[in-house]
């Protein structure tokens, strides 16, 4: 019975580290979860290479990786991230800066640091983590809802480096990194009267941020939202393709590998930014809510582990990071689906690609720290 | 108040957070929603839509060209065929510059501004993404190996290939077999667009052009699986296109360059006809095109040297021409004479060397006529008259003939008509009638028109092809033959007019025909008689020959030089010289070849035509000699 008991209350720091879980600080529920995403997203992945099995493999020993960053990132104790975390976005800003000066292009963004002979990274990647962070940081030192010169100061934290991010140009990353950075306010409890208002603002704003702000090709994406047959072989045709896919698929899908549009290759991306198509395609709308009901149930249960950390700080940085995983998933979703414009952001733990997987896992591996190690 | 704020409180920090995490994730629930809705809009309640979009994208409807049908000759020899041509396609998604790529293919193949310009035009036409434009037609062997060699060079290229029409006679067999051409805009009004969907030619000239709906066979479709960049991956139905007829000709294509031989480079034409069938052996237009610039496209200087020239090498002087028949009119007119009693064999007349009808002063010159020899050609009945070709024997019956009588016999030859059952094209000539004198000229019929009609000129005109049609009617003495061109085809042709049962010329016994048979043969062989005793054409052909060949030659003069357009002072003096005629036929008593000769301002019919009559018989009859041995 007392086995039982330990078994049903996983990981309380409170109780016997017993259970491999919790002596390993991994929430048992979150991991069952997210391997259902990932497991799934093999699958359709094996779909989407279309015969290419070096890819899937390659993703594969990819996703070993994520889950290491996982594990690790689950046994830092919520203490050493909170005294890091300055430091690391003070190196993520000057890594930012430097990207800037030296990095690699690729596609016309200038968004990799190339350390020849060794490895590339992108320094906003590790942003995503990092602002969050920071923003926690600075918060969990002062009383909460935050204040208005505290506000202001955290989105100073924010817009820096989202800034960065933005002129390499990454939109895609600039808005998850500004999301996670605004979740930790909103968590923190920001008047609704401020977060009204901000909204306010820049509804009167939009016009000229349309104006000076958005580049040329941004705003042929959001104009070609309101009408893909305006351009249908241009920017139009991804969401042409994308939206037929989907839609073609029907309630049970074409079944796995029978996807037209994906294997004709009319679908673009359809191994990374747009794999979604390709479950809705293959396997309809039942494939896509059951994807939908994974996700939101990671979402549920990392809020819930959130709220159950140990410290301001584990409670913002956690819940933050959940809300990323959301604006990931939702961005994705909605844009494949055409209801938000191209923006380049991949499906979380799906997507072909791997700094993604790899920072998204080690978020829930720290999500997962600030739950089961002990407060402080 | 601020105070109490200003110290941290955990617990309530808690429940602020665990307060703001469920509205989030109310926001967050709502938003899936939102995700939820729109999938069951896309996926349910638009999937038909969709699924049409997606099966469209997949699917796709080719029509597949049949493959035009060969014309041969009628020894089996390919006049047109259908040979594999390359072109060069660039995927403009699969090139990263797409400039340089362009410069290095200009390099490569020594391409001109004026081709790079019709490059960019193509590649302005693309209407899919990813998908080959075709930007360069007919490359030759050199370009496509110069291609392959630098491939490296050319990301996104392709060499594609695909038949097109060739013509392996070129010049030589033009006119007799035409040519295709491109499909223009002005075409598809008066085409099937569907059965030419697939086509990029249509026949245009001669053969290709009569026998069209044969030659281009019967439109395919397939219905097939393709990519985003047009390649096929799956065929999932078809319905095979049907070739085209393949056609055999009466054309013998070694007499055909054996007659283009026999003219030299002169302008000029000729047509060689099987006398039994009306078939024809060999049509000879000078000079002549390159059909297969029309199919492989030309430069627009080829294209108007062509088209302007003023020795019209597009024009089709063996049906076309329309030339005063002159003197080679004269076998007819005499059997005109017989048929309508107004002359005998016997009877004879005194040729002084000129003709004057009663009250009038106008004199009418025999051809030998000169100032110190005005003796003319003595006393001529018709066969003399025939080998001696007295223009005042002639001037002399057709001025005692009734003129319809004389029109209605020349009529049976097919004078003023086209008797051939596929070349539509061919001109008629013109017979004319008192009628059409009134009519077009406004005047009457005067008894001078009877006199110029009797030796051959005045108004009179036929074509090379009808001069042929008369030779091999007296061949067949008295048999009309209706030309053509078709032997034989696959299958029944729809387009060859019913064969009617060829007429026989009226009024005249067998006697009749074989006397103006010996009078022909004689203006071949007869000689060693002297100026006025030897056949016209004797001293040219009649020598050394190993067969009997009967014959007429003609004089013709030039009727008129088109006002307006520029000529030469030499050019002008070329144009005004006579033409020269000779029709003939052999082995005079079971006649395989009849033939008519042309030369454009040549001179004299004996002297320039005969000889290139011969030239042709001598091909023929050789060639059937070679043959049974």
């Amino acid at each position: 019975m007392s086995q039982d008991f330990q078994r049903s209350l996983p990981g309380y720091s409170g109780g016997s580290a017993s259970s491999w879980y919790a002596r390993i600080h991994v929430d048992p529920i979150l991991l069952l979860l997210i391997t259902g995403v990932v497991l799934f997203g093999l699958v359709i992945l094996s779909s989407a290479v279309d015969g290419n099995d070096a890819l899937l493999d390659a993703q594969i020993r990819r996703m070993g990786m994520a889950y290491a960053a996982l594990i690790i990132a689950a046994q830092l104790p919520p203490a050493i991230y909170l005294r890091w975390a300055p430091f690391l976005y003070v190196v993520g800003l000057v890594l930012l800066i430097l990207v800037l000066l030296v990095g690699v292009k690729v596609k016309g963004s200038q968004r990799w640091i190339d350390i020849p002979g060794l490895f590339r990274f992108q320094p906003s990647e590790l942003m995503k983590i990092a602002v969050p962070m920071a923003v926690a940081w600075y918060l969990q030192q002062r009383v909460l809802p935050p204040s208005f010169k505290h506000t202001m100061f955290s989105l100073l934290i924010i817009g820096v480096p989202a800034f960065l991010i933005g002129v390499e140009p990454d939109l895609g990353t600039s808005i998850l990194v500004t999301g996670a950075g605004v979740a930790v306010l909103l968590l923190a409890g920001l008047s609704w009267r401020w977060i009204f208002g901000a909204f306010a603002l820049i509804a009167a704003a939009a016009p000229l941020l349309w104006q000076f702000v958005l580049k040329d090709y941004q705003r042929q994406r959001i104009l070609t939202l309101f009408d893909p047959e305006s351009d249908p072989l241009g920017a139009g045709w991804n969401i042409i393709q994308s939206t037929t896919a989907i839609g073609s698929g029907g309630v049970f899908g074409k079944g796995l590998y029978q996807g037209s549009q994906s294997y004709l290759d009319f679908l673009p991306e359809a191994r990374t930014d747009f794999i979604v198509a390709v479950v809705g395609e293959e396997l309809g709308f039942v494939g896509v809510a059951f994807l939908l009901t994974l996700y939101l149930l990671i979402i549920a249960r990392g809020l819930f582990l959130a709220s159950q950390a140990g410290s301001t700080f584990g409670r913002l940085v956690a819940g933050a990071l959940v809300m990323t995983f959301f604006i990931y998933l939702f961005v994705n979703i909605a844009m494949v689906s055409g209801i938000l414009p191209v923006v380049g952001v991949p499906l979380p733990l799906v997507s072909y690609g791997g700094t993604s997987a790899i920072t998204l896992m080690a978020g829930f591996g720290i999500i997962m720290s600030m739950r089961t190690h002990k407060a402080w | 108040m601020s105070v109490e704020l200003s110290i941290k409180d955990p617990g309530r920090e808690q429940e602020l957070f665990v307060g703001r995490a469920i509205t989030l994730f109310a926001l967050v629930v709502i938003l899936f929603a939102i995700l939820v809705a729109r999938m069951l809009t896309l996926q349910i309640v638009e999937h038909e839509t969709y699924q049409l979009r997606a099966d469209n994208n997949r699917t796709q409807i080719q029509t597949l060209a049949p493959s035009r049908g060969m014309i041969y000759d009628r020894n089996g020899r390919l006049l047109a065929d259908n040979q594999t041509s390359f072109s060069l396609a660039i995927v403009a998604e699969r090139v990263e510059d797409i400039e340089s790529l362009l410069s290095a293919i200009v390099e490569i193949l020594s391409l001109n501004t004026q081709q790079l310009e019709r490059i960019r035009e193509e590649l302005a036409k693309r209407s899919r993404p990813d998908s080959a434009v075709v930007i360069l037609e007919a490359l030759s062997e050199k370009q496509v190996a110069l291609l392959a060699v630098n491939r490296h060079r050319l990301p996104g290229i392709e060499v594609v290939s695909r038949l097109i029409r060739s013509y392996p006679m070129g010049a030589i067999a033009a006119h007799a077999v035409g040519s295709v051409r491109r499909l223009t805009k002005e075409d598809l009004a008066t085409i099937e667009p569907v059965q030419y969907s697939g086509s990029q030619f249509i026949g245009k000239r001669g053969v290709e052009a009569f026998y069209e709906k044969s030659l281009h066979g019967k439109v395919g479709y397939q219905k097939v699986e393709t990519d985003a960049y047009g390649r096929v991956r799956r065929v999932l139905d078809v319905q095979g296109a049907q070739s085209g007829q393949n056609l055999t000709l009466h054309l013998d294509s070694k007499l055909q360059a054996a007659s283009v031989d026999a003219l030299d480079g002169r302008r000029g034409a000729i047509v060689a006809l099987d006398p039994t069938t009306g078939g024809v052996l060999a049509m000879v237009s000078q000079p002549s095109y390159d059909p297969n610039l029309f199919v492989s496209g030309m430069s627009s200087s080829q294209f108007s040297e062509l088209s302007s020239s003023i020795y019209l090498p597009l024009f089709n002087r063996a049906v076309n021409g329309q030339y005063a028949p002159g003197s080679t009119f004269k076998p007819v007119v005499g059997l005109a004479g017989i048929s309508s009693a107004t002359t005998d064999w016997d009877e004879t007349i005194e040729d002084k060397g000129w003709f004057k009808l009663p009250g009038q002063d106008r004199v009418y010159r025999d051809w030998s006529w000169t100032k110190d020899n005005s003796g003319g050609q003595g006393e001529v009945n018709l066969h003399r008259a025939i080998y001696r070709s007295s223009n005042v024997y002639f001037y002399d019956l057709a001025s005692r003939m009734e003129v319809d009588s004389l029109l209605g016999f020349a009529g049976q030859f097919g004078f003023g008509r086209n008797l051939a059952l596929d070349i539509p094209q061919a001109s008629s000539g013109l017979l004319p009638t008192p009628e059409w004198k009134r009519n077009v000229k406004n005047q009457p019929w005067y008894p001078g028109d009877s006199v110029n009609l009797g030796i051959g000129q005045g108004d009179l005109l036929a074509t090379p092809l009808q001069m042929a049609t008369v030779a091999a009617t007296i061949a067949n003495r008295g048999r009309v033959v209706r030309p053509k061109m078709l032997l034989s085809s696959d299958d029944t042709i729809g387009e060859m007019n019913s064969v009617e049962e060829p007429p026989q010329i009226v009024g005249l016994s067998e006697e009749d025909w074989e006397s103006m048979v010996d009078s022909m043969e004689d203006v071949v062989h007869r000689g060693d008689k002297g100026f006025r005793g030897n056949g016209t054409a004797w001293a040219y052909i009649g020598q050394k020959i190993g067969y009997r060949m009967a014959g007429k030659s003609g004089t013709a003069q030039v009727v008129e030089i088109n006002q307006g357009e520029v000529y030469d002072e030499e050019a002008l003096t070329e144009f005004r010289r006579k033409h020269a005629w000779f029709i003939a036929f052999a082995p005079v008593d079971n006649p395989t070849i009849a033939v008519a000769v042309l030369v454009e301002n040549g001179g004299g019919g004996s002297s320039v035509a005969a000889p290139v009559a011969r030239a042709v018989i001598d091909a023929h009859l050789f060639q059937e000699i070679a043959s049974i041995r």
